[in-house]
């Protein structure tokens, strides 16, 4: 692959980034107040319960998890939504910039802004609240690498979602990851759920994630072989949602939609 | 190859609305051939056709003999465009844009073709400025010089000097003239001012309702279908198409 178009959709959002700070809020800012919000609570409830109950690791670890993929997904939308803004489709598209080298862009952008929201949370969560993040090692990297994955999937599944129904379904990208998390089992077991919550939510690679972050917190062993399960689904899903982007692009393509623009020749 | 660009029966329907009817031309090195007809002729269809933005429902596409249908990258990697509805992103400055579309369109020596560019279009004044907040004229002025950015030999102008004041427009038609005839280059252009095509075209083809009417020298066109001017002929493909459709 042909890697300076890439470049060039990369190079677009550090652009955007250096000549607009309030572009870095939502990097960090949203997901550090976050930590300072659920690192009170978690010390609060720390306060009120048994002694030997530490709330740091379950409640703020897994906030941190959940907001790293929050970002992830929110990452990749909000770069290509700066293009439906900036209304930059048709000197995009009618470029030599391939599908495959758009979405390669969105995705290596995001890499770098979710890192450094990563980083943010996890000095914050650290520093001011002892969460023992690094404690365990390598043993995290399936975990992010699953949630980082799960995000891009949703990332791109929205963004195809604004190509195809217009600007103003922007509406449906923000509150995904909200949708997802009562399913997701995020702050308790999956097995609180009711018996069709429950299935739905291991459909969600995100389940697989937190279920073993519980079982390692409790000192159990690593699930390995329910997290490959959880790799499999979030790569599956990588690849869906790839698919339907391209369909929906192509779509564009054949009724219009790409030269035309607009919440109201869209939707 | 003698042409950069050669169209073959393209077709392009909305529905059951025929926007573009299987039309087949070609423009050879060293041409500028002018795109005319009333609003909803075919013209932007066609332009965003070839641009690949668009797809046909039938028909060919080929920029230097590359078929855009099946290399597309290769065969948008020698055109370029600018069109007044395609303004480049606000929110970058004009260097930036450049850097980026430069590197969209895989330009060596970058930064001694943007230097060249700013230099061409006078746009030193504004290379750290926003292209957001530069007027509309200025705006054309980047565009067009995005447009050239990749040294294109297919040049796709969709109304290239709508906003710019006739100083200004003369200088850009001088300035893409020179451009057509010094390369390898191609152009296609539309507009609605008459005066401008029959000034910078060596060739026009009149479109209306997706379909070719007329083609031939913008200068003699006019008397051979027994009309004064180019502006008049303008009027009468649009008015009456039927009589003067190509047999």
């Amino acid at each position: 692959m042909y890697f300076r178009p890439v470049i060039a959709v990369v190079l677009r959002y550090f652009y955007l980034l250096r000549g607009t700070p309030a572009r870095w809020m939502p990097i960090f800012a949203w997901v550090a107040i976050d930590i300072v919000l659920w690192g009170f609570i978690s010390k609060y409830l720390n306060s009120v319960t048994a002694a030997h109950l530490n709330f740091v690791p379950t409640l703020l670890g897994a906030v941190l998890l959940f907001d790293f993929f929050t970002r992830v997904m929110h990452g990749v939308a909000g770069v290509f939504l700066e293009d439906v803004w900036s209304r930059s489709f048709l000197n995009l598209f009618a470029s030599p910039l391939t599908i495959s080298q758009y979405l390669l862009g969105l995705v290596f952008t995001t890499t770098v802004t979710s890192l450094i929201g990563l980083t943010v949370m996890i000095v914050l969560a650290t520093v001011a609240f002892g969460l023992s993040f690094f404690a365990y090692g390598l043993t995290l990297v399936p975990f992010l690498l699953i949630l980082f994955l799960f995000g891009i999937s949703l990332g791109i599944c929205t963004a195809a979602m604004v190509l195809r129904l217009g600007p103003s379904a922007e509406w449906f990208v923000w509150p995904v990851p909200a949708i997802v998390s009562p399913f997701a089992g995020v702050f308790y077991p999956l097995s609180t759920l009711p018996q069709w919550m429950q299935f739905i939510g291991k459909l969600f690679p995100l389940s697989y994630v937190f279920e073993g972050l519980r079982t390692i917190i409790s000192g159990g062993a690593v699930p390995a072989v329910s997290l490959l399960w959880g790799g499999c689904l979030a790569v599956a899903y990588v690849l869906l949602a790839c698919w339907f982007f391209t369909r929906v692009y192509r779509g564009a393509m054949r009724t219009g939609i790409l030269v035309r623009y607009t919440a109201e020749s869209v939707s | 190859m003698k042409n950069v660009l050669s169209i073959k029966d393209l077709r392009k329907a909305y529905g059951g609305k025929v926007a573009v009817d299987r039309i087949s031309f070609e423009v050879g090195r060293n041409e500028i051939v002018g795109l005319l007809g009333p609003n909803g002729a075919g013209k932007t269809t066609t332009i965003s056709m070839i641009l690949g933005v668009l797809r046909p429902d039938s028909g060919s596409i080929l920029i230097e003999g590359t078929d855009s249908a099946t290399h597309r990258a290769q065969a948008l990697g020698r055109t370029n465009f600018a069109a007044v509805y395609a303004p480049l992103p606000g929110n970058l400055t004009v260097e930036q844009n450049f850097r980026v579309f430069g590197h969209l369109y895989g330009v060596r020596g970058l930064s001694e073709r943007i230097d060249a560019a700013i230099r061409e279009f006078d746009l030193e004044k504004f290379r750290k400025v926003k292209c957001g907040v530069l007027s509309s004229g200025e705006q054309t002025r980047v565009a067009l010089a995005k447009a050239m950015l990749n040294q294109p030999h297919l040049l796709l102008l969709d109304e290239p000097t709508a906003s710019l004041d006739p100083a200004a427009a003369g200088e850009i038609r001088a300035r893409i003239r020179d451009f057509a005839l010094s390369g390898k280059v191609g152009v296609v252009w539309t507009s609605h001012n008459m005066y401008e095509i029959q000034e910078v075209c060596d060739r026009v083809l009149f479109l209306s309702r997706g379909r070719i009417l007329l083609e031939g020298d913008p200068k003699t066109l006019p008397a051979d279908h027994g009309k004064e001017t180019l502006e008049e002929l303008f009027i009468a493909v649009a008015r009456e198409p039927l009589t003067l459709e190509r047999s």
